[in-house]
């Protein structure tokens, strides 16, 4: 990833329409506005993990290098705490902008590969929408098996001492109204 | 009308279910009847909003929807759905646009949402409407001995600051004193958990609730007082993991500051969940 970020990018690698397109949505507007300060980078808990600090997917978002900006774990390390957004001089919304680019990652299937993180998010997002409620256990068992079903051994100790402690829950939780939630999500989705 | 609508979120009912059973028994001390929002469904926490953001806004208006005939103001306990039903709120009035998709979807299912709910978080509602005075006043048994270090974590004072300072609050600490307690200078009082990352990059989670924990005892602290269920989660569950990890010494209890209250109140610990916490270590009460 060091030798990739490094390497010269050229106007074939660019989109032109890139920049335009986040700043159309919710919380995208000031991108235009970064200076670059860095602050984002410098106050964010996960930038000493990431491969690209998020000073820097602003300016790679902003020259349209949409590749670079989608193929980064970046986006998916914000954990979404916001300390950068109330932060920036320059009121851009920093934490809706890793959003924006998460959700583009997903639609054009251009999230890093064999990487967790997208994985649960779209597992939650099928099951919030099918039964209208999260039921943890069952998300961390599907997680696991879809990334890691090694990891579930790992994991048992952890379960028993859920169990014996009454904090976990078996049951598979589901609303009573699902097919109202599902109208309401279907509307939104097709207008 | 008196009481409050009460959305307890789906970590409630699994992994924080000592945080629903201690806000109830402290609800139920102080006269304030809680009333559960009718078929409430998930708020869609930070996950829904990567996939579909318009989508996002309407799971979490439904609930405002709801809502909204109890004419009451909610009450959401788990740092994540606090944020995430402020958050519909504050997109919908920021982007009409959006806003006008949301109603079409609420409208096609029979609902309807005015904008005349407020959702609040139990420590705002416990220090602002209740008050320091009434809760001084509940005190039997002072938290003497507690060294407390004060953890907001980061989604019930990000982005909006709607309570209390966004980087440098101070309700909990107040809170704390008013219990009998010391509230410990923590200078990663705001700091972020991870969230789910220590469920899908464990190298980083761990690090990052290490590091909280660690600063947490340096300071002296012999207890961490959270607000947020996955936050208590990820500071409790991996202690065992850090302490192979990283070869420390890492051992603190990490409880709910309701669960601390209810204590002060003389509430019993069985009450208030506390023999389902991991770390039950002293100055807590020794459970069977």
């Amino acid at each position: 990833m060091q030798n990739e970020t490094t390497h010269c990018r050229y106007a074939e690698d660019v989109n032109p329409a890139f920049p335009a397109e986040i700043m159309a949505k919710p919380g995208g507007e000031a991108l235009r506005d970064c200076i670059q300060c860095g602050t984002c980078g410098g106050t964010c808990p996960m930038s000493v993990y990431m491969d690209v600090t998020p000073r820097r997917i602003i300016a790679l978002t902003r020259a349209g290098l949409e590749r670079d900006v989608l193929q980064s774990a970046t986006p998916w390390l914000c954990a979404s705490c916001y300390e950068c957004q109330v932060r920036c001089p320059r009121e851009i919304k920093v934490t809706d902008i890793m959003y924006a680019l998460k959700r583009r990652a997903i639609e054009q299937g251009k999230y890093p590969k064999k990487f967790p993180i997208p994985v649960l998010a779209r597992s939650f997002y099928n099951m919030v929408a099918s039964r209208g409620r999260n039921s943890e256990s069952w998300l961390v068992v599907e997680l696991m098996l879809r990334t890691n079903p090694l990891g579930l051994l790992k994991m048992a100790p952890m379960g028993l001492k859920l169990i014996r402690t009454g904090r976990m829950v078996f049951t598979r939780e589901r609303i009573e109204k699902v097919e109202q939630l599902k109208k309401v999500l279907d509307a939104v989705e097709g207008s | 009308m008196a009481g409050y609508a009460y959305f307890p979120g789906c970590s409630l009912i699994g992994l924080g279910k000592p945080y629903d059973e201690s806000l109830r028994a402290i609800f139920a001390h102080l006269g304030l009847p809680l009333t559960e929002i009718p078929d409430w469904n998930c708020c869609g926490a930070t996950s829904y909003m990567s996939v579909n953001a318009n989508q996002a806004v309407a799971l979490a208006a439904r609930n405002l929807a709801l809502a909204e005939p109890m004419q009451q103001d909610i009450v959401a306990p788990c740092a994540a759905c606090y944020l995430v039903l402020c958050k519909a709120q504050h997109t919908m009035a920021e982007y009409p646009a959006v806003a006008e998709k949301v109603q079409a979807g609420l409208r096609a299912a029979g609902l309807e949402y005015h904008g005349r709910v407020a959702v609040r978080h139990p420590l705002d509602i416990l220090m602002n409407d209740v008050g320091p005075a009434a809760i001084a006043a509940q005190v039997v048994h002072p938290l003497t001995g507690y060294r407390v270090a004060p953890y907001y974590g980061c989604q019930m004072v990000r982005p909006y600051g709607t309570f209390d300072d966004p980087l440098r609050p101070r309700l909990l600490d107040r809170l704390m004193v008013l219990l009998g307690a010391a509230a410990l200078e923590y200078p990663l009082k705001t700091r972020c958990c991870g969230g789910s990352l220590t469920g899908t990059m464990e190298d980083i989670g761990l690090r990052l609730n290490y590091l909280l924990l660690s600063e947490a005892q340096a300071r002296g602290a012999n207890v961490l007082a959270t607000v947020c269920p996955l936050c208590q989660y990820n500071l409790e569950a991996f202690q065992g993991r850090m302490r192979r990890t990283f070869i420390d010494t890492v051992n603190l209890p990490v409880v709910y500051f309701t669960q601390l209250m209810g204590l002060a109140f003389g509430i019993q610990p069985k009450t208030l969940g506390l023999q389902r916490n991991f770390v039950t270590a002293d100055p807590l009460p020794v459970m069977v």
